[in-house]
């Protein structure tokens, strides 16, 4: 009897991976500018739903108002460029950081609300950061402001320098995002969060300090979707309050790509993400229908496969790419059939 | 004499943001949903309003006959043949199936009217004014619609707790189980919460839309506000609802008497801050 986490998929996954990270860290030599602005879109949505998912999938905390986080990230890197003149690269991860700490304060108040008002709660937080960030004048107030062309033209030698840069700092970063999620949800808090998942109750009673494990993904997933509003606004060059905390853009799209990839599984989010770019390259001409059907699509999803593409592959096939638990494996010699496996 | 006019006029569109708490606060209390939806709904009334006065040619308060009947069949076949498979133990699929409503009737409209924003007309009554003093003066419609707030408070509070349709709301609302024992149908009592929110709505989207300018990306703000007006007012109490309303208008009459930009904001601060010292709100119900 062995008790493993991996099986044959998830092996075969990560050989996969390597290929895959391999193939898109060489793209610069392979795709056009307008395929890498692309890609480094897909990279900054990925990291964006793998946070929600890290929230509303296994920590119960369903947020509507990431976007504060996103605006943050934004704003943070204008500001520490503009004003404190930093480089762009390291204002990213501070604005990581100023995202992390200000998901403290934001986490007492909106922490008192529970459940479904606690999503609203997080929703009038981020428009209080939108409406803050209007009165900010040296950043244009309503308007918002440019990156200055200084600025720019001093991150890199070259425009096609500053491209591949934020290429590659896209993908280092949506590498990053997965990577702590997956070591979050295998260390010990990651087990703690099943044990809430499953029974809050018995899960406190057994010595599980809730609040706490709650607190510290809320302050991740606040650091990290800070890095990818910071990567998103840099790629954009130009930031608003509206742009920069659109509910729209960086909580329903992030929404649906974790409804339709499956909530609660870490690759869902990643086959959102790509099934949502693929829908949107071929039917975002149809404008407001387009979004119509997506509402669609997320709730006939929520009814009808509740746990998305993702959770079906798993239920169907057994197909588990990124194993979060350990299964206990029993040796032919003790028994005739294989039992199923126990998670643990 | 300038402040005391935008208290006053702050109290009054306080009811308007307690029509919006009122139906959020009813369904919560009889199934522990949250309808993102809900703003969405207020202007979808909103429209349905311009609709019908165009038709019938009729005024936007003779249209509530229609519009309000009509919001609680959506109201109802909604939550019968959608809500309720969404019921459970798990907080997403509501939370999310209401969410992908929201961003329906959003598009659906956008589609429909165009982003152009609207108003109702309800002609004369639109300026008349109660002279107070000289200064002061109460505009007759916002005082209409303060008023319809209260009877529609003290309506709903009448049927939750001297009718026998109440005593099955709030019996569904301690135990949903047991109250299957007793031969009521909660799938049925659940339409009917919903029916009577959505009526609710069809008022406040009435007003909504003779007070000022409308247009289909509104209604997350309306959701918003309905939302704080509950917590302010506390969680469970339908008068409360009416006591966060007039604090939200109040703080942001106040807010705005500042200075412009400071209306939203201060209102969201107002119910930070009572997050913040009382988080169960002024008035919660006392729970057994």
């Amino acid at each position: 009897m062995t008790i493993t986490r991996g099986a044959r998929a998830s092996r075969l996954t990560a050989y996969a991976a390597l290929v895959i990270v391999a193939a898109l860290a060489s793209a610069p030599l392979w795709a056009g500018p307008s395929n890498l602005n692309l890609l480094t879109q897909v990279f900054a949505y990925v990291a964006l739903a793998t946070m929600w998912n890290l929230l509303a999938g296994f920590s119960g905390l369903v947020s509507v108002g990431q976007q504060a986080y996103v605006g943050i990230g934004g704003y943070a890197l204008f500001a520490l460029t503009m004003f404190g003149g930093l480089h762009p690269l390291v204002a990213l991860v501070m604005a990581g950081v100023i995202g992390g700490l200000l998901a403290l304060p934001v986490a007492a108040l909106v922490f008192r609300l529970r459940g479904a008002y606690f999503a609203i709660g997080s929703w009038v937080a981020a428009e209080v950061f939108r409406l803050l960030a209007s009165q900010i004048t040296a950043l244009g107030g309503g308007s918002g402001t440019s990156l200055p062309a200084r600025i720019v033209v001093d991150m890199a030698a070259g425009r096609q320098a500053r491209e591949f840069m934020i290429y590659w700092t896209g993908l280092a970063l949506v590498l990053v995002v997965i990577g702590l999620a997956i070591a979050l949800l295998r260390s010990r808090w990651g087990l703690a969060l099943r044990a809430i998942h499953h029974n809050e109750l018995a899960a406190r009673s057994n010595g599980v300090e809730v609040t706490r494990i709650k607190l510290l993904v809320y302050v991740v997933a606040g650091f990290c979707t800070a890095m990818a509003g910071a990567l998103i606004f840099l790629q954009k060059l130009r930031i608003s309050p509206d742009a920069a905390f659109s509910v729209n853009d960086w909580t329903a799209f992030v929404i649906f790509m974790a409804v339709i990839g499956g909530i609660g599984r870490v690759e869902g989010p990643i086959i959102g993400a790509i099934v949502f770019f693929v829908l949107r390259q071929s039917l975002s001409d149809l404008g407001s229908l387009y979004l119509m059907m997506l509402g669609l699509v997320a709730i006939v999803i929520m009814l009808r496969a509740p746990r998305g593409v993702a959770g079906w592959l798993h239920d169907r096939f057994g197909f588990e790419p990124i194993p979060l638990e350990r299964r206990v494996t029993y040796s032919s010699t003790m028994h005739e059939s294989k039992p199923e496996p126990q998670h643990v | 004499m300038d402040w005391l006019n935008s208290i006053v006029q702050g109290v009054l569109v306080g009811g308007l943001y307690a029509m919006f708490a009122a139906g959020l606060s009813l369904i919560f209390g009889v199934m522990r949903l949250v309808n993102i939806a809900h703003g969405d709904f207020v202007v979808l009334a909103a429209y349905l309003a311009l609709v019908v006065t165009q038709a019938l040619g009729i005024g936007p308060l003779a249209s509530l006959l229609v519009i309000a009947p009509l919001m609680a069949l959506i109201g109802y076949g909604l939550q019968r043949w959608l809500l309720n498979r969404t019921l459970g133990d798990d907080l997403l699929p509501p939370l999310l199936v209401t969410f992908g409503l929201s961003v329906i009737i959003q598009n659906g409209l956008l589609e429909v009217f165009s982003p152009d924003s609207r108003k109702l007309q309800a002609g004369a009554i639109e300026t008349a004014t109660i002279p107070l003093s000289p200064d002061l003066s109460i505009g007759v419609l916002p005082l209409l619609q303060f008023l319809v707030a209260v009877a529609m408070i003290g309506g709903l509070q009448a049927l939750f707790y001297r009718t026998s349709w109440g005593r099955a709301l709030r019996a569904t609302s301690d135990d949903q189980s047991t109250v299957q024992l007793v031969g009521v149908d909660n799938r049925h009592v659940f339409g009917l919460a919903m029916g009577l929110s959505l009526a609710v709505v069809a008022v406040a989207g009435v007003f909504l839309a003779v007070r000022a300018n409308f247009d289909p990306s509104m209604g997350p703000a309306r959701l918003i506000f309905g939302f704080e007006a509950v917590i302010i007012g506390g969680l469970g109490n339908l008068w409360g609802t009416l006591a966060g309303g007039v604090v939200l208008g109040v703080a942001q009459a106040i807010g705005s008497k500042v200075d412009p930009g400071w209306q939203l904001l201060a209102g969201h601060l107002a119910f930070l801050i009572v997050l913040a010292v009382r988080p169960e709100g002024f008035f919660p119900r006392v729970q057994a």
